[in-house]
């Protein structure tokens, strides 16, 4: 569904370990192979603690994986070092859950925004107030706000201030970590609308981490499920909801509240929760909580197997073309 | 059961919640929805007594069972609070000490309202424990907090409110914390205690999705006044308000609006 030449960013087969107590190891994310194309949305979904921030964190290059590779534009992005990095951060920007904690409190809105580019030398001292003035008024914000602090703003204002801040260098991909989870729901609509405005105007291509599939798929192209370091379901956004295959990912759709759902319904949600993400089962890693776990679910560990084209499922049951679905 | 008659809340002489009025059933599930800063929490917080800050009630009256509890002394609440009425947080692990163990504590509050041995008390927890479908209370009961899930120590904090069948629990964002999959097991379990208990819940939430799964009746709020307010059905599909309207539009749905 994606055109090949338009990927810009490629990740094959990433896995991230940590060292745990005991001698043990930490598998946080686990031969995740994903692909950012040119001006779409990808989205990561899945549970605490079930490695979505930590890869998503490679892609900015706060952390590097333990084995695999990250293509952008054909170069390992992994094996960057020095002032090659510190030029690609450029490229690829972010933006966190908490717009609070990641601005510096004594700093003025003019400062903050223009603080990125400030370091890249793109600009002069003289010309701050006008690209703040420009970039405030792209993110929907008075012109006047370049002189306030952060604490005197709302949630959804800062948001706004570190979306454009992301935005200023011109990147080609922004992360967003639960970018809309602190906010209210009318806020996170505007906000919504704001990153979709953007990313039409400017071809960004975004990897959005959320929890909430609703608010996912309301404005992703592609949907990538993660549980416990494994991507378990790869799916276009649009008609996810009917499509989708893996049992947690069905899961996932069936614990949302929605407000049009029937009421008189028992909301169906798996009972028990994740297991520790340090004793991992072998084989299927959602076996103990799957009501289709077969045998071989308790053996080996299933492969993401495609079943469309842009549809991949990691499933012994459903995986399969032509299985029942 | 519980009536609030035109209240009106001010901290330090400026009026939060203004002209407030709700009557709850036995049994009946309310929720209280609405922005941050709208004044949800105050609300559910002076039915407690538990206003901080230099917050008061200064108009209009709050009845339980016929009483009014703004006249209650420190005695009064103290064998209110926890027995007939008690709260939920938001996040059950942050209102324990986190240097003492659950059960410690848990034996503390079961003693505190009622004369008990340390021992019959340690096994009320566990049998409280285990009625919130957490296996192994021992276990549990000898954790500290921090060693619990999320989803766990809101069960914790479920189960202690619920040792004494109080008549009303109040909620404070129970699930905002938690994942959706532990969301719904809490949604749940909240609505068992009441075809259970015959609890009265009031919950306050800004998931109008949850919102509206669990309660019987809706008060939305915006500014610290009520915008609207009605059962489910007359919420979600003839609101009154435009505020609500809005509201109602931004919710995400799966299988609903798309932006691209």
């Amino acid at each position: 569904m994606f055109d090949e030449k338009d990927m810009i960013l490629d990740a094959r087969h990433v896995t991230r370990k940590f060292p745990a107590s005991n001698g043990r190891t930490l598998v946080a994310c686990n031969d995740v192979s994903l692909r950012l194309y040119k001006g779409k949305t990808l989205g990561l979904v899945g549970e605490s603690g079930c490695g979505k921030s930590t890869f998503m964190r490679f892609l900015v290059s706060l952390d590097t994986p333990t084995e695999g590779e990250i293509f952008f534009h054909g170069n390992d992005i992994t094996k960057m070092r020095g002032e090659a990095l510190r030029q690609n951060r450029q490229k690829i920007q972010m933006v966190f859950q908490d717009p609070s904690g990641s601005f510096n409190p004594k700093m003025k809105i003019r400062d903050i925004i223009c603080e990125p580019l400030m370091n890249f030398k793109r600009i002069k001292k003289s010309e701050k107030d006008a690209v703040a003035k420009k970039y405030l008024e792209l993110v929907d914000l008075p012109a006047e706000f370049a002189d306030r602090y952060p604490h005197n703003m709302s949630g959804g204002q800062r948001q706004r201030i570190a979306i454009a801040r992301a935005i200023v260098l011109e990147p080609e991909i922004v992360v967003m970590d639960e970018a809309t989870c602190a906010l209210d729901v009318s806020v996170q609509k505007t906000i919504i609308e704001l990153v979709v405005k953007l990313q039409k105007e400017k071809n960004i291509s975004i990897g959005f981490i959320a929890h909430d599939l609703g608010l996912i798929q309301s404005f992703a192209h592609q949907i990538a499920v993660m549980y416990l370091g494994d991507i378990v379901e790869v799916i276009p956004a649009e008609g996810s909801d009917k499509n989708a295959v893996h049992p947690y990912t069905k899961a996932l759709m069936g614990a949302i509240f929605d407000i049009n759902m029937d009421f008189s319904k028992k909301i169906e949600s798996i009972e028990s929760e994740a297991p520790s993400p340090l004793d991992v089962p072998k084989g299927c890693p959602f076996q103990d909580r799957c009501g289709h776990c077969i045998g071989i679910c308790r053996q080996e560990h299933p492969v993401l197997t495609e079943l469309k084209p842009g549809h991949e499922v990691s499933c012994h049951v459903f995986g399969k073309r032509g299985g029942k679905a | 059961m519980l009536g609030l008659r035109d209240v009106t809340i001010s901290y330090k002489g400026r009026p939060t919640v203004k002209g407030f009025d709700l009557s709850l059933g036995q049994g009946k599930i309310c929720s209280i929805v609405g922005e941050s800063g709208s004044g949800k929490t105050t609300v559910i917080r002076a039915v407690l007594g538990l206003l901080g800050g230099g917050g008061r009630v200064t108009k209009g009256d709050i009845l339980f069972e016929g009483r009014s509890l703004l006249s209650n002394t420190k005695e009064e609440w103290r064998r209110l609070r926890g027995t007939d009425i008690s709260m939920i947080f938001q996040d059950s692990g942050a209102m324990t000490n986190q240097t003492r163990i659950i059960g410690r504590q848990f034996v503390e509050y079961i003693r505190t309202h009622e004369d008990m041995t340390k021992k019959d008390a340690w096994d009320k927890g566990i049998q409280m424990l285990e009625r919130m479908r957490l296996p192994s209370g021992d276990n549990i009961m000898k954790s500290y907090p921090f060693q619990l899930s999320g989803g766990m120590r809101q069960r914790v904090g479920i189960a202690m409110a619920m040792t004494f069948q109080p008549k009303l629990l109040l909620a404070d964002e129970p699930t905002s914390a938690l994942d959706v999959t532990t969301q719904a097991q809490i949604v749940r379990q909240m609505m068992e205690l009441r075809d259970t208990y015959k609890t009265s819940i009031i919950v306050v939430t800004h998931n109008l999705g949850v919102a509206a799964y669990m309660a019987d009746y809706i008060v939305v709020m915006k500014d610290g006044e009520i915008v609207d307010a009605g059962d489910r059905e007359k919420i979600l599909h003839h609101p009154q308000s435009e505020y609500t309207r809005n509201l109602l539009e931004a919710v995400p749905s799966l299988g609903g609006e798309r932006y691209v």
